[in-house]
């Protein structure tokens, strides 16, 4: 039974809605959280555990110092003050994936506070505050078998990997973002996007939204127009891709505005995103909700970053996403929207190896947004997934600047190179690609041309010169493209006279 | 020969040992004798495992034969409490939860107890989950007092101390929460002491309340105590609580034994009334002791000591309320009713309503209850700021004096079955050593006498500012050399000889 809506347009001119995101982040330290356990993804269940993130009798946690300088530098790069001291608190409730049946997190004291993180959507910026930045451990992953939901209840039986238990974990949590309108759930996915790949440039994590490594949790709530009080909010989880976090905001504003409209009212709850339908499904709601009696954890001394050390750690950021992006558009000469075509299509970080691998700027990102992207949208992967690199297209731009291909001919070297034919220059030797530049090879093939085509021959020579195109063609067909199109032209208007 | 090898302290067996004179099999194997003897009445063992232990000790002689360099108690045999992990024994912290449980990891103290060439004769029996003060807790039944059969060894760490006590082995280890380890020294006429809280590793102890749980030893004397104190002491990178500081020089200390000028503050809050008058009237005289050997005594008082007691109760079971929630019958350990149709709920549920024992589910119902949402500053919260005012007393007494000295209990040891009914008479128990866990400073309890009323031992609690460990060492070897003395001869040769039973 899915749920009534309001039309997107008619909720906005009703409603005003707020929204929160809260960001799970798993750190990519080669070990874990609390123990020296490897945090490798896809390993057999249950081999990368030890007393320790098992929870067993008698073990304790000792805090990893790389995640937590992890920690402080997305702190820093969200513009957040570093706290002088905190501590872990401990979050008690009963899971069979909670090896302790408690989570090591933090309460009220995180570790990194009030910052912000700025976005843009249709050339606007919005300042998306953030409340807070902390640490924890990740739970272990249940696979519940039989029964009709997947979830626990129902199943036949639950079988339980902690392998990703213990993995360091970072939650970042907005302020409430107000003041977006209609655009809502752009912002909530431009928000999303860049957060990821701030995480990504500061390399402490590979943030993959499908691996799970990068996961959100969706706040909206509705005001009445022109009302100062806001609505009660719903929480939204397993939302699990940029799309999804779009969608789950537009589904949740129109069936908020539904049940408004219909003079319910809105259940403070958690819900669940559906990818499959985009609609979301009403969870646990606040009555069931946990009490998780947190305090502080025993077993942890609290953590005093040192100054000296946080200053260390900024000094040693890199270049964050917007600060990039001012300098390649400047630098590759790009209009606000060129800029913007290239960051959506994930084809920065492409176009800039490209470039550092000697290919001129404007070629660089014609292959990778033309021809490259359309190959990727054909197949449906990510344009980094595609199997080139950029010091591949490189080469095979250095080739066409050198004249031994042209555009048309290094297209058979992408698809070459696509194919796993090797190299380019494997490629275009396998292939017998290469310009034929030899002039007598050359003019001989135009003779031929002029012969087989004596009529449009004749009207080239007789003051058509337009019709010459057709020869070219044919030339080029018989070369199987390989021949350099301008100089063939130039030999058939000579032999016709026409020139 | 063998009888007589129970007999010796551990520092005696282990020069014995080092010279030649006796093996450590031998002395392991005398050890093991004495508990088929005895052990039947004391029940101070949840596992004893002759093969294991022996194996031990042969290891020793070897590495002695072969000419290696050992420490100084190697081939000395060990009681370990049944709450350190072992890999080789099942470990079950006294509870039905854990029967059957066999760790896959040795506790640091295991291990260290290990590399010092201890040779770990058998695990001790506790509390369940070392909540208690008598043994009486324990799943496996309570141990008994080898001064009076009849009567508790004191409590959680009570199978060790009655093993001590009962000459079943030299040492034992101990962990003390709230006095387990001291409480049933005093009752049971030995040693105990509890480190620094961080000056011992909690890895591998199975936690009952993190913030205070200290592992520490037992011994018949006070050097015996400070030997094995040094020997699983000192800093664990496993254990983040732990302090990066060098042992305290105890062994040194214990043997130094004066007081001549060290300042000594009698805690007015600990003594009087609830105190058993023989209790009250022996710790006098080792205070008047203390005087005659040199030292400055003066009152000191510590108003938030009152506290202490109600504060424990709120920070322990919040605690372990939390720390025992781990026992859910899905990873190992007992699992009751998992039928194919149970929800994993309903396991967790019976399972831990079968599985533990009425004083740890009062106490988890206390600590949840303590820390639910709405309850949190009433109760955890407020014990904490108690916790902090108990920490400036002491601080403020140690500006006055170098360490302080109470009676380790209130009483001595009490009948099997006299207090099981009421929780808070048992709690009492621990009146006086409460605040050094509290506070995480180091304290030492040393047999000062035997009550006149019933003829029971009776312990001198002496405490020390954290990482002065070597002080309370210090006066106890100060107290038990004048003492004896003055005896003739230890406390524990006053005890009535246990009939040896052939097994
Ligand atoms: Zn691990």
């Amino acid at each position: 039974m899915s749920a009534a809506l309001m039309p997107y347009e008619e909720a906005l001119a009703k409603y005003e809605p707020v929204l929160g995101v809260e960001t799970h982040i798993e750190l990519g330290t080669a070990s874990k959280m609390f123990c020296g356990c490897p945090t490798t993804f896809g390993a057999p269940p249950n081999t990368q555990v030890c007393p320790v993130c098992l929870g067993l009798p008698g073990s304790l946690p000792v805090a990893n110092k790389a995640a937590i300088e992890g920690i402080i530098k997305i702190g820093l790069a969200l513009n957040c003050t570093i706290v002088e001291w905190c501590r872990f608190a401990r979050k008690n409730y009963f899971y069979p994936d909670m090896p302790k049946n408690f989570q090591i997190s933090q309460y009220d004291e995180p570790l990194c506070v009030d910052g912000h993180l700025d976005v843009e959507v249709d050339g606007e910026t919005y300042r998306i505050g953030i409340e807070r930045v902390h640490m924890e451990e990740d739970t272990g992953k249940s696979l519940h078998v039989g029964g009709a939901t997947g979830r626990i209840h129902g199943a036949d039986y639950s079988l339980v990997d902690y392998n990703r238990a213990g993995i360091p974990l970072v939650e970042i949590v907005t302020k409430p973002i107000t003041g977006t309108g209609d655009k809502a759930p752009l912002v909530a996915r431009a928000y999303a996007t860049e957060l990821r790949e701030l995480v990504r440039a500061l390399g402490v994590s590979d943030v993959r939204m499908e691996e799970g490594s990068m996961r959100c949790d969706i706040n909206v709530s509705l005001a009445p127009r022109g009302s100062a009080e806001w609505g009660t909010r719903t929480e939204t989880k397993n939302v699990n891709s940029l799309r999804s976090v779009e969608r789950a905001v537009r589904h949740e504003i129109e069936r908020q505005a539904a049940v408004l409209e219909s003079g319910g009212t809105v259940v403070q709850e958690t819900r669940h995103f559906h990818e499959d339908t985009g609609t979301t499904t009403s969870g646990r709601s606040k009555e069931e909700a946990q009490d998780y009696r947190y305090f502080p954890e025993p077993d942890l001394v609290p953590i005093a970053p040192s100054r000296e050390w946080v200053e260390e750690l900024r000094a040693s950021l890199p270049e964050l996403p917007a600060a990039r992006r001012r300098r390649v558009q400047a630098e590759w000469g790009l209009t606000d929207l060129e800029l913007r075509d290239v960051v959506n299509a994930g084809a920065l970080d492409l176009i800039e190896d490209t470039v550092k691998a000697g290919c001129a700027p404007a070629p660089a990102r014609k292959w990778w947004m033309n021809e490259l992207s359309r190959r990727a949208a054909e197949q449906g992967v990510e344009l980094s997934d595609l199997p080139i690199t950029p010091r591949q297209v490189a080469r095979i731009q250095a080739l066409i600047d050198e004249g031994s291909l042209n555009d048309k001919l290094a297209r058979q070297v992408f698809e070459g190179v696509l194919a796993g034919e090797g190299d380019p220059d494997q490629v275009v030797a396998a292939r017998g690609l290469k310009i034929v530049s030899d002039e007598g090879e050359l003019s001989a093939i135009v003779d031929q041309v002029i012969a087989d085509n004596a009529e449009v021959a004749e009207k080239v020579r007789s003051g058509k010169v337009a019709a010459a195109g057709a020869l070219v063609g044919a030339v080029m067909k018989a070369t199987r493209g390989q021949a350099d199109a301008a100089r063939a032209r130039e030999l058939i208007l000579e032999k016709l006279g026409a020139s | 020969m063998s009888s007589e090898l129970t007999r010796r302290t551990a520092a005696e067996l282990a020069e014995l040992i080092a010279s030649g004179q006796v093996s450590a099999v031998e002395v392991t194997q005398a050890h093991l004798d004495r508990i088929a003897a005895v052990d039947g009445q004391v029940k101070a063992f949840l596992h004893v495992d002759a093969e294991t232990a022996l194996a031990q000790a042969r290891a020793v002689d070897e590495r002695r034969a072969a000419g290696e360099r050992l420490g100084p108690l190697a081939g000395v045999p060990v009681a370990h409490k049944d709450v350190f992990t072992t890999a080789d024994m099942p470990t079950t912290a006294g509870s039905k939860i854990l029967e059957g449980w066999r760790p896959p990891y040795d506790a640091t103290v295991t291990a260290r107890l290990r590399e010092a060439g201890l040779v770990i004769i058998g695990k001790t029996n506790l509390d369940e989950f070392a909540m208690g003060s008598s043994t009486e807790n324990s799943a496996f039944g309570p141990s008994h007092n080898p001064w009076d059969l009849s009567r508790v060894p004191g409590g959680s760490s009570g199978g060790s101390s009655a093993a001590v006590a009962a000459y079943e082995a030299p040492l034992a280890t101990g962990t003390d929460t709230g006095g387990s380890i001291r409480q049933p020294a005093a009752v049971t006429g030995i040693v105990g002491a509890k480190p620094t809280y961080g000056g011992s590793s909690r890895y591998g102890l199975i936690a009952f309340a993190s913030s205070l749980d200290t592992p520490g030893p037992f011994g018949r004397t006070v050097l015996d105590a400070a030997l094995l104190h040094e020997a699983f002491s000192g800093h664990d990178p496993l254990d983040s609580t732990s302090i990066d500081r060098p042992v305290p020089p105890v062994v040194e200390a214990a043997r130094r034994a004066d007081v001549a000028g060290l300042r000594v503050g009698v805690v007015k809050e600990l003594g009087g009334e609830g105190y058993q008058p023989g209790v009250q009237a022996r710790f006098n005289e080792a205070v008047e002791l203390l005087e005659s050997l040199g030292a400055k005594v003066a009152e000191v008082s510590c108003p938030h000591f009152t506290y202490a007691l109600p504060a424990y109760y709120l920070i322990a079971p919040s605690e372990c309320s939390s720390n025992l929630a781990r026992f859910d019958a899905m990873r190992y350990g007992l699992r009751v009713g998992d039928d194919g149709v149970r929800s994993a709920e309903e396991v967790m549920a019976l399972t831990r309503a079968q599985g533990f024992g009425a004083e740890v589910k009062r106490r988890i119902m206390l600590g949840t209850y303590a820390l639910s949402s709405g309850y949190y500053d009433a109760y955890y919260g407020k014990a904490q700021q108690v916790r902090t005012l108990i920490i400036r007393d002491f601080e403020a007494a140690f500006e006055q004096v170098d360490v302080l000295v109470s009676p380790t209990t209130p009483t001595t040891a009490f009948p099997i079955g006299d207090r099981v009914d009421d929780p808070m008479a048992m709690y009492l128990a621990d009146l006086a050593t409460i605040p050094s866990n509290l506070a995480g400073n180091a304290a030492i309890s040393v047999p000062c006498g035997l009550a006149d009323e019933d003829g029971l031992p009776v312990g001198l609690q002496v405490m020390a500012p954290p990482l002065a460990d070597d002080r309370v060492y210090r006066v106890a070897a100060a107290v038990e050399k004048a003492l004896q003395d003055r005896w003739g001869g230890p406390l524990l040769a006053k005890a009535p000889e246990l009939v040896e039973v052939d097994r």
